[in-house]
């Protein structure tokens, strides 16, 4: 990480030392300070009103929203609505947004004086009923409905961040030609999970560890117990290596590596939350303890995008095209694999 | 910030004209029948006349200053050599360990002399090392070595046992860690390491064989063997400073993920003409994203290591999961193989799958157990001596 991306970093774990407040589903306070240091369209171009950052970059700051459960639609507006528009050829506003594929029972339509409607139903949208709009790839076009163009029955994920339900009733939109494909919107939200999950990771491990080192039973420390030190390990293991991974994938780009990354991702945090709860004994398990938001929102990261049966299996098609000869280039393979 | 860190690292894209030649190398070392790729072959494959073909290309040594025989191209291109080459399934035993620690340790703490004695053979793969490290009442307990040296006239006389010494029995020389002195509240002290002539007179070389009668292990009794002062590796008394600071490189090196990878690519051939259904995908598929996470991880430790830094925690972490997944892949290639694991058999995914599970065990105790490793990571996360 060079000093530009460590400084971004610092500042944006700064601004959520101050203001993150897990125990909410939305907090626009801190979205206000994230929109203010600039990470909110972090890799939208800058002619687009975003920053023009990398991937990489992206993903690092993700990771530190993730370390603190920032109930923000970080992901959503900057890797994919952001992404969406800017593609598009539109400027990006400001504000929270959020972003689906259309499914085939939503259907777009253009009247004879040329205006744009889409009718149906997205399921578990992201911070609908937050967003200031939801961008829609459908096909080859992206429409863009603004809030109020849209009715929201809201839902939840396991750490109940908004997931909603998005009714469209002949909602006016906004439409562009978009060439991004529903495989890219895939493989852009599942980095971006991966990325919060390697964040969520790191914080179930710091609190495991710190709870080992204050709770006495028997007359020690729990991290004095052996069993206890071998379970802190394998949490730190297994977040090193989804923190790795989540890192190599923005950095490659290739729809290989946010497979490989995504998949290893979930089935990391599988093991840190286990290991987590199992470390932190019966108050871990209540919600008068901060674990759960990191744990929860693991549980259910590890599923959005794409777990990792979905995203092994595309890996896997992968490994058995290459053959015997061809697997381990497909591992080395690089940025341009 | 937390206590581990790591940051994924790209190689540079000059070495790709370097893996392009090794690749091109094993595949016609393969085909013309000259090596054939067997999982675990850094320890099982000790191969004299492969080992100097390798000489002849540059591709030992490759750390070493050109003074010394090296190609000083660095150790990231080491990396990319050495992974090429266990991903191929290659004997590499003969000078494995030479280049990877003995050589680099002479380098570092060795006299003028020891470096010119040594290091231009160990480039050439003409002379292979051996690690007299652990003994009958020591194993991942380093500090508790019983071998001792006493001063005698121009050197030391040096008397003990050590096994599991992988290769000695081939090998030319081995670096012993013998207590010299007392050792000390910290146990540490009084430590040093002595470059052994395997043909001195007073070494007793013993076959340990390994579960499938296979010989590279071996007991090394020592009775009074001389080793002049000349031969003393760095500084009298200074033992286990010199050995740990080589922990990271011994650590996290691709042998601690490839081990098996001969396996994964056979019956990733296997599929592709069986044909895979759904499930056989996501099964080689977990095991491929793991691998490539853990791969990664060890490029990722490659450049810091590469950049002067000395990560041993983050090294034994990925040790950890890296010898884990070499046998865990082995579980999961078994039910997708659905072979007989057969050391004799002409089916190579029967072979090799024969060979990786009764290697199996191995990979999570060389050069320090799992439990051992996850108890450094664990130090490592605590505040100072929570964990004691």
């Amino acid at each position: 990480m060079n000093d530009i991306v460590q400084d971004l970093v610092d500042t944006v774990d700064a601004v959520c030392a101050r203001h993150a407040d897990p125990e909410r589903d939305w907090n626009p306070r801190l979205w206000d300070e994230l929109e203010r240091v600039g990470v909110t369209l972090l890799p939208v171009p800058e002619e687009r009103g975003g920053a023009g950052a990398d991937l990489a970059t992206t993903a690092e700051v993700l990771r530190v929203l993730g370390r603190h459960a920032a109930a923000v639609p970080a992901a959503e507006t900057a890797l994919l609505a952001g992404w969406l528009l800017a593609e598009a050829g539109a400027d990006v506003p400001s504000g929270p947004l959020t972003a689906a594929v259309a499914g085939p029972d939503v259907a777009l339509r253009e009247d004879a004086g040329g205006a744009w409607t889409l009718t149906g139903t997205l399921p578990r949208v992201p911070w609908a009923r937050h967003a200031e709009g939801v961008a829609v790839l459908a096909g080859g076009r992206v429409a863009f409905v603004p809030r109020g163009g849209y009715e929201v029955e809201e839902g939840a994920n396991l750490a109940g961040e908004p997931r909603d339900t998005v009714r469209l009733q002949d909602a006016a939109a906004r439409v562009l030609a978009s060439a991004a494909t529903e495989k890219a919107f895939r493989e852009r939200g599942a980095l971006g999970r991966a990325a919060l999950m390697a964040g969520a990771m790191e914080a179930a491990t710091g609190l495991a560890v710190r709870y080992a080192g204050e709770r006495v039973q028997f007359g020690r420390p729990l991290a004095r117990f052996q069993a206890v030190q071998q379970h802190l390990a394998e949490m730190a293991g297994e977040t090193l290596l989804a923190t790795v991974a989540a890192q190599a994938a923005a950095a490659d780009g290739t729809g290989f590596a946010v497979a490989a990354a995504k998949a290893a991702a979930s089935e990391a945090a599988g093991t840190v939350c286990r290991l987590a709860h199992q470390v932190h004994g019966a108050i871990g398990f209540t919600d008068e303890h901060g674990l759960r938001h990191f744990t929860t929102r693991l549980w259910a990261w590890r599923d959005e995008c794409g777990n990792e049966a979905e995203w092994g299996e595309a890996v896997g098609a992968r490994a058995v095209d290459a053959g015997t000869e061809g697997l381990w280039p497909l591992i080395t393979a690089g940025a341009d694999g | 910030m937390p206590a581990l860190r790591l940051d994924a690292a790209a190689l540079p894209p000059e070495l790709d004209d370097l893996r392009r030649d090794v690749r091109a190398f094993l595949a016609e070392e393969i085909a013309a029948g000259r090596i054939v790729p067997h999982a675990d072959n850094w320890l099982a494959g000790w191969d004299p006349a492969f080992s100097r073909r390798l000489g002849e290309r540059g591709w030992i040594g490759m750390t070493f200053p050109r003074e010394y025989g090296g190609s000083a191209a660095g150790s990231l291109a080491r990396f990319v050599v050495t992974e090429e080459l266990l991903a191929a399934g290659a004997p590499v035993a003969a000078h494995w360990i030479a280049d990877r620690q003995s050589g680099p340790s002479l380098l570092k703490f060795g006299t003028e002399e020891q470096r010119r004695a040594y290091l231009p053979g160990i480039a050439r793969g003409e002379i292979g090392f051996a690690i007299g490290m652990s003994e009958p009442d020591s194993g991942s307990d380093l500090a508790s070595v019983r071998t001792r040296a006493e001063r005698t006239g121009g050197g030391w006389r040096v008397n003990g046992t050590k096994v599991w010494t992988s290769g000695a029995h081939v090998a030319h020389a081995m670096i012993a860690l013998v207590r010299t002195g007392p050792a000390g509240e910290s146990r540490h002290e009084g430590l040093t390491q002595l470059i052994v002539d395997l043909g001195a007179p007073g070494v007793r070389i013993r076959p340990i064989r390994l579960l499938t009668g296979e010989h590279h292990f071996n007991e090394v009794v020592l009775t009074d063997v001389f080793v002049p002062d000349d031969r003393v590796l760095g500084t009298v008394g200074d033992g286990w400073r010199q050995v740990t600071s080589e922990l990271s490189f011994e650590r996290s090196g691709p042998e601690r993920i490839l081990s098996t990878f001969p396996l994964l690519a056979a019956v990733a051939g296997r599929l592709a003409g069986r044909g895979a259904d759904a499930a056989d995908r996501t099964r080689i598929g977990l095991l491929v994203a793991r691998l490539w996470a853990l791969r990664r991880m060890s490029l990722a430790v490659a450049a810091r290591l590469a950049a002067g830094d000395a990560p041993a925690t983050e090294a034994a972490a990925v040790k950890d999961l890296g010898t884990r997944f070499e046998g865990a892949l082995i579980e999961t290639v078994r039910l997708l193989a659905r072979v007989e694991p057969d050391l004799a058999s002409s089916d190579p995914l029967a072979a090799l799958l024969a060979q990786s599970v009764l290697h199996g065990p191995g990979f999570t105790l060389r050069g320090g157990t799992n439990e051992i490793l996850r108890g450094v990571v664990a130090k490592a996360l605590l505040p100072r001596g929570e964990a004691r």
